[in-house]
């Protein structure tokens, strides 16, 4: 499975420690929510990048405090059609103000990227080879927004409002 | 009327090439069915039982009529000759190739149309009153606001994979044309105490297997805060609605569950935290979109000028049509007019190829270029001249759209049913057709005044029978197609979810069932003039169960 960061595919340098697996010495970790919350002071005192890998019916408020410390959020997607993470990658940027690494696992395809991109997600675990390889593609296919959101474009409403005129003026035609 | 300008022709037009793109990636087999299929449900194609089905979508109801003759190429060059307007206000062609959708969508793209968000678990068309902007009852347009929240929800980054799919309604009249309480989210324009404009908020309303009316979680909200209040509300429901079961999965159902407080408190928490970030609207916003909506250039005209009493007298049957689908406009001497979709031994809601550039040209003759669509599945000339109304009358009986059954025992809504539908358990529209033709006497019809059937083929309630006068819901026992009858549903200012009266009754009887509540109502309203709905409402339906079952 791929990794994509920055556009780029790129090799993952963590390592997932899952359930009760030993975590390695000085080495990127990514570890599960549950086990990230009951060590989370001493997982963040390590001296390697830490991860915590996020269920979707988990409140990202329980992050919080450890927002500054952790180096990356990995939020999953058991289904492309279950958006629950969408939320909870708006929520940890625009809310909480994270600026980590926020990655997108699981049922991750090329018909998302730009709504991942949208909410706040910078890497992607993507499943199907052939959709990393059109990651820059995919991720730039529409070049018009309505909506405000994590990435910081403007909205189609504000564009038109820094534009200034008269819209009847600018409008060709009536459909 | 509202003006696209470039940034949404260019939205537009990249999802047709994105879906272009999809559709090129399905047919190489590049994506499964499955993979396939939550990409074109975003796009309104389903797959039917004969073919696939693109839904196109019309923001609240309105069109042009260059959108309508373009409709009238598509149903000609990729359809069998005709579409089918649904009760979100939306057209249907039920006959479309999957290798050709993606150029009929890029002839739609050429007049701002496009099957964007018309199925898949996204927010929906916004819709609203078929006579906003028109109507004398009304506050301001509520198509300014429907537009704003449309724009909003366009390809929402977040908003796109939600539990299932989201409603939204808006309205800003006295009287609730747009059956605001039934929708997932119902924004109602009023002023509070302070003459302050802003909105009322229901939420959980819908049909289906779970009916259940809108609550108002919130009585007054600044239209500022429209944006933001709606982005808590999908938030919130995003986040918490139930994804294990598709018939739990709609708000209705979270915010049942939670009970309408706890989830207006977990709504009103999360809106405090951004009402007043980059959602927050000011005036210079509303007047943005507000100077992109058109409206006619009206001529001062008399009310009721005399040519137009002249016509009445002269001729019954044009007095019988003014007298059905003529309604008052707030601009004196003009009027709004209601075009019957609902002909004899037709299909609710069907019109022909023909009809739509007979209706286009007729708008740009007599309505100023405009064209709505009412959730009643009928069209409106929302603009006419009174004094134009005989001439405009004999054009639209030459096309078969002036049966004055608007609002009558005859102006059935009714969905597709098992003659298309997939998920249905029953027909709908042979239904329609024969309680049609058992009232054809149109003095009968006139005697019974404003009565509402609705038709569902399946318990997704796509007909809404739940809010009819008289709704019928067909079942499958044992292999056949039986039918349920409610009396009593209203989706108005004082919507109420219609009573089952007893067993569901065999297909063959349904129309005789019709007749017998006709039959009954018409001995117990206390005058002429008490409305069916309002005799129901007064005598529960024991006396009409009595009489249906009394020989069944
Ligand atoms: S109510 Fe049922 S049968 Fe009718 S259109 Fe909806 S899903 Fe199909």
């Amino acid at each position: 499975m791929p990794l994509v960061k920055s556009g780029q595919i790129v090799e993952d340098r963590y390592v997932r420690a899952l359930d009760d697996a030993p975590i390695p010495d000085g080495a990127p970790v990514i570890v599960q929510a549950a086990r990230f919350l009951a060590d989370a002071a001493e997982l963040v005192a390590r001296d390697a990048p830490i991860g915590v890998l996020w269920p979707n019916d988990r409140r990202v408020a329980e992050l919080a405090p450890w927002l500054d410390e952790l180096a990356l959020v990995a939020l999953h997607f058991p289904k492309f059609k279950d958006g629950r993470a969408y939320s909870q990658a708006r929520l940890l940027r625009e809310h909480y103000g994270y600026r980590g690494e926020l990655r997108a696992t699981g049922d991750v395809l090329r018909d998302q990227f730009q709504f991942l991109l949208r909410a706040g997600f910078d890497s992607f675990e993507v499943r199907k080879p052939a959709d990393a390889l059109v990651f820059a593609a995919a991720a730039a296919r529409y070049s018009v927004f309505y909506q405000p959101s994590a990435d910081g474009r403007p909205p189609a409403l504000r564009r038109r409002l820094q534009h200034g005129g008269s819209p009847a003026v600018r409008t060709r035609e009536a459909v | 009327m509202y003006l696209y300008d470039d940034l949404d022709r260019t939205l537009v037009a990249e999802r047709v090439a994105d879906f272009r793109d999809q559709v090129g990636r399905r047919l190489s087999g590049e994506l499964t069915e499955d993979e396939f299929k939550p990409l074109r449900l975003m796009n309104g194609v389903y797959l039917q039982l004969h073919a696939y089905m693109l839904r196109i979508s019309i923001p609240y109801g309105t069109l042009s009529s260059a959108q309508l003759r373009k409709l009238a190429h598509v149903a000609r060059t990729y359809d069998r000759g005709y579409g089918h307007f649904t009760t979100r206000t939306n057209i249907q062609f039920h006959w479309i190739k999957l290798e050709q959708l993606p150029n009929a969508m890029a002839d739609l793209a050429s007049v701002g149309m496009h099957g964007m968000q018309t199925s898949g678990n996204n927010v929906r068309n916004v819709t609203t009153d078929q006579w906003a902007g028109v109507a004398p009852d009304e506050i301001e347009d509520p198509r300014i606001y429907a537009e704003v929240i449309r724009q909003h929800v366009t390809l929402h980054p977040e908003f796109s994979f939600m539990p299932r799919k989201f409603k939204i309604a808006v309205g800003s009249a006295a009287h609730d044309r747009a059956a605001l309480r039934i929708h997932d989210l119902a924004l109602r324009l009023h002023r509070n105490g302070a003459g302050e404009l802003g909105f009322e908020v229901m939420v959980g309303g819908g049909l289906g297997r779970t009916p259940f009316l809108a609550k108002t979680i919130k009585p007054f909200l600044l239209k500022r805060d429209v944006l933001s209040y709606v982005e808590a509300v999908l938030r919130t429901y995003n986040q918490f609605g139930r994804r294990d079961n598709i018939w739990k999965a709609r708000i209705k159902i979270l915010v049942h569950d939670l009970g309408a407080e706890a989830f207006a408190k977990e709504v009103e928490t999360e809106w405090r935290t951004i009402k007043d970030g980059p959602l927050a609207l000011d005036n210079a916003v509303f007047a943005e979109i507000a100077g992109r909506f058109r409206y006619p250039d009206y001529v001062p005209l008399d009310d009721a000028p005399r040519a137009l009493a002249e016509a009445r007298r002269a001729d019954r049957a044009f007095d019988v049509w003014f007298g059905n689908s003529v309604t008052n406009h707030k601009v004196p001497g003009y009027c709004i007019v209601t075009l019957s979709l609902k002909p004899e031994g037709g299909t609710p809601g069907d019109a022909t190829a023909e009809q739509m550039d007979a209706i286009a040209d007729l708008a740009d003759r007599y309505s100023f270029g405009e064209i709505r669509v009412g959730h009643e599945q009928n069209l409106t000339l929302p603009h006419v001249a009174q004094r134009d109304l005989p001439a405009l009358w004999r054009k639209l009986a030459d096309i078969g759209v002036a049966t004055p059954n608007v609002n009558l025992i005859s102006d059935i809504i009714s969905c597709p049913g098992l003659d298309y539908c997939s998920l249905a358990n029953a027909r709908s529209i042979p239904i329609a057709q024969q309680i049609a033709s058992r009232f054809r006497d149109r003095n009968l019809a006139r005697e019974l005044g404003r009565l509402h059937i609705n038709i569902s083929g399946c318990i997704n309630a796509c007909g809404h029978h739940h809010v009819g006068h008289i709704g019928i819901l067909g079942v499958e026992k044992n292999g056949e197609e039986f039918y349920q009858i409610t009396l009593g549903g209203k989706a108005d200012e004082d919507a109420k979810l219609g009573t089952l009266i007893g067993p569901a009754v065999p297909f063959a009887q349904v129309a005789d069932v019709v007749e017998d509540i006709a039959a009954a109502y018409v001995e117990l309203r206390e005058r002429p003039d008490e409305l069916f709905i309002d005799t129901v409402q007064r005598t529960g339906v024991e006396p009409f169960k009595e009489r249906v079952y009394a020989t069944r």
